[in-house]
């Protein structure tokens, strides 16, 4: 048996699981071209999360479950529906953008249409915000569960502890995933906390704690269904701490050279989980010359028309300025 | 008609609204069995359950963005502060999410909660059970803060609050609770958000204040009225932000002189941002340079009680202070 039948995937959604991964990837990547050509301002990354990001929003009910994504989740979003197009829209910051229409900076996303909490700059306020999804979907006997994510930086935060602990208090249907890629801008792992697992602090609220390879997809999707069926069948809230690494610097306005020395970046690169998942699909013959080949080529032309269409979108009009402040 | 005390009309409003919307709950440190540590939710939780009148974990932080979370999924929670000093955990959860919900998300998402939370002093509550606290929220548009004056608007405000659909600070001043009492004739009155209230007319002096202090401008007034026949215009605020600044320049312009009172320290007070639209607007009718009136600046209300004394505003203080305005 393989892995993903193993886990009751068909080949289908594996690949669709990779083309939303490499789509990830891609419009980073496209990004970052973008903001050194002088065309956007400002770019916060993916590169290095992908696989975790997209094999967890997987194991949820896309149709219902709630997310509060963080600013990295380009997978996340992406794998919950959000367009290329949207998130073009929302790095020109133009009118258009569902995410704000332009009045956040990248990588603040928000869809009400999609279950997707508008989420803000300080790091981690996301997390009470979703154990009160949570705490809505137990009132309400709606099965639909909420998955927040955050950094292992983040993890530190006040909001953390208290988001959890609420939320293991009242045994609410939470997923709360921590993806660990190792810094916290210039800040190491080590430095930010001195337990061995982000994992381990789930013993002191009481709920499942689990740490999975952020590179392995299936560990991931694993982690995260076992956690959803979990949350669905009222046995409370789990802290899943993902594993990998930022292979970027933290945003177009860091130079990780001046803390991390580029032989560590290399090596991390080359446990990049998008080279093992692509070798995975191709040596059970489910990725193939031919369908990679029209997948990038998809992929590259979305993201050309996305970017032709974003740059050419108007921005807000200045007489928008005082919408929204109340209703 | 009966007679309800200030606390009563808080815990009888958000029955109500309990009873007439299914998604309004409150979350809150001793909320549910006990009924709040001031007896404000006293009997809901039997009503109401476990699941609607929420004991939560020590954590002011995570009772606002709980509540947060909850509204954006479309509920309508009442999140109770203990006191109002203790609502600093919970401050970037009401400036950076509540109150920016609507507008960084260009009116996608929306966070209708309310936020209670007792404030003031003279209870022997000491530095950290005392303090006025409004000031550090009157500058967030996204926000509506009020602070009710009577049983009456303390109902009316409150159902207000509830059934706003952005995020409403409510702060309950907690000597109030048990001194003020009224018939409330109006059982279904909503009072606007964002509309002050003209409690009595007069042509000598105006005076604007809000929360305790209107009561005790009431009385002081009352005084002057009988004793030296000094006819006060007495508006309350009702809704401290965003001011309603059509009522105060037109109370001041009425009279020419103007007495701003507040219990909170006088530096970058609600009455700083007062007395700044009058300056923009009713320089020509004033006769008088504008009269501040509010707590010392020293960091919050001391316990030993001739400390406290000296703190707190009082009847005797403000009846000074108008006196002296209206013999200038």
């Amino acid at each position: 048996m393989t892995k993903h039948t193993e886990l009751g995937l068909s080949e289908e959604e594996v690949l669709d699981m990779y083309r939303i991964m490499l789509t990830a990837r891609r419009v980073d990547e496209r990004m970052w071209l973008l903001n050194r050509a002088g065309k956007i301002p400002f770019v916060v990354s993916c590169q290095g999360q992908e696989v975790q990001q997209v094999a967890a929003s997987f194991a949820l009910n896309r149709e219902k479950d709630y997310t509060a994504p963080y600013y990295r989740d380009v997978g996340v979003v992406l794998a919950l529906g959000m367009s290329i197009k949207e998130l073009m829209l929302q790095a020109f910051a133009k009118a258009e953008d569902p995410n704000s229409g332009g009045r956040q900076m990248p990588g603040h996303f928000g869809s009400r249409k999609l279950r997707m909490l508008t989420g803000s700059s300080p790091v981690t306020t996301q997390v009470p915000h979703a154990v009160g999804v949570g705490l809505a979907c137990q009132m309400n006997n709606d099965d639909a569960i909420a998955f927040v994510t955050l950094g292992e930086g983040s993890s530190n935060q006040g909001d953390f502890h208290e988001g959890a602990n609420f939320a293991a208090v009242h045994k609410l249907p939470v997923i709360i995933m921590v993806e660990n890629n190792q810094y916290a801008i210039s800040v190491a792992l080590n430095e930010q906390v001195a337990c061995e697992k982000i994992s381990d602090r789930a013993i002191g609220y009481g709920m499942h704690g689990e740490t999975v390879d952020g590179n392995d997809p299936f560990a991931v999707y694993r982690s995260v269904k076992q956690a959803a069926d979990r949350a669905r069948e009222g046995s409370g809230p789990t802290l899943i701490e993902a594993v990998s690494y930022r292979l970027t610097p933290h945003s177009s306005d860091d130079d990780d050279r001046t803390y991390r020395s580029e032989e560590e970046v290399k090596q991390a690169k080359e446990k990049d989980g998008l080279i093992s998942f692509r070798e995975y699909l191709i040596a059970h013959n489910i990725l193939t010359e031919e369908n990679e080949k029209e997948m990038e080529q998809t992929i590259k032309s979305l993201i050309d028309e996305a970017t032709d269409y974003a740059d050419a979108a108007p921005y807000a009009s200045p007489d928008t300025l005082f919408d929204g402040v109340y209703q | 008609m009966p007679v309800v005390s200030y606390i009563e009309a808080i815990k009888t409003a958000m029955e109500e609204e309990m009873e007439r919307d299914e998604r309004v709950f409150v979350l809150g440190e001793d909320v549910g069995k006990r009924g709040g540590v001031f007896r404000a939710t006293e009997g809901l939780y039997e009503r109401f359950g476990a699941k609607r009148v929420i004991d939560t974990p020590l954590a002011e932080s995570a009772i606002a963005g709980v509540g947060i979370g909850a509204a954006m999924y479309g509920m309508i929670p009442i999140a109770e502060m203990q006191f109002a000093d203790f609502i600093l955990p919970a401050v970037n959860q009401i400036i950076s999410e509540a109150a920016k919900i609507r507008y960084r998300s260009n009116n996608d998402w929306t966070c209708p909660i309310t936020i209670r939370a007792p404030y003031g002093g003279g209870v022997h509550g000491a530095l950290y059970h005392s303090q006025s606290i409004e000031a550090i929220f009157a500058n967030q548009p996204g926000l509506k803060i009020v602070m009710p004056s009577s049983p009456r608007d303390a109902k009316g405000l409150l159902k207000a609050a509830i059934r706003d659909p952005d995020p409403v600070l409510y702060f309950e001043h907690k000597k109030a609770y048990r001194l003020l009492k009224e018939e409330i004739d109006n059982n279904e009155e909503v009072i606007e958000i964002g509309k002050a209230n003209l409690i009595q007319e007069g042509t000598d002096i105006t005076v604007i204040t809000y929360g305790l202090c209107v009561h005790y401008a009431k009385e002081a007034a009352k005084e002057l009225a009988e004793e030296q026949g000094i006819e006060v215009n007495l508006l309350d605020l009702r809704t401290i932000y965003p001011l309603d600044q059509e009522a105060i320049i037109n109370a001041v312009n009425k009279t020419g002189k103007v007495l701003l009172i507040t219990e909170d320290n006088k530096e970058g007070s609600i009455i700083s941002e007062v007395s700044a639209i009058i300056g923009e607007h009713c320089l020509f009718e004033l006769d008088a340079p504008i009269k501040r009136l509010a707590g010392p600046n020293v960091p919050a209300m001391p316990y030993a009680p001739t400390l406290e004394k000296a703190f707190m505003v009082n009847q005797d203080k403000i009846k000074q202070a108008m006196l002296e305005l209206a013999l200038f």
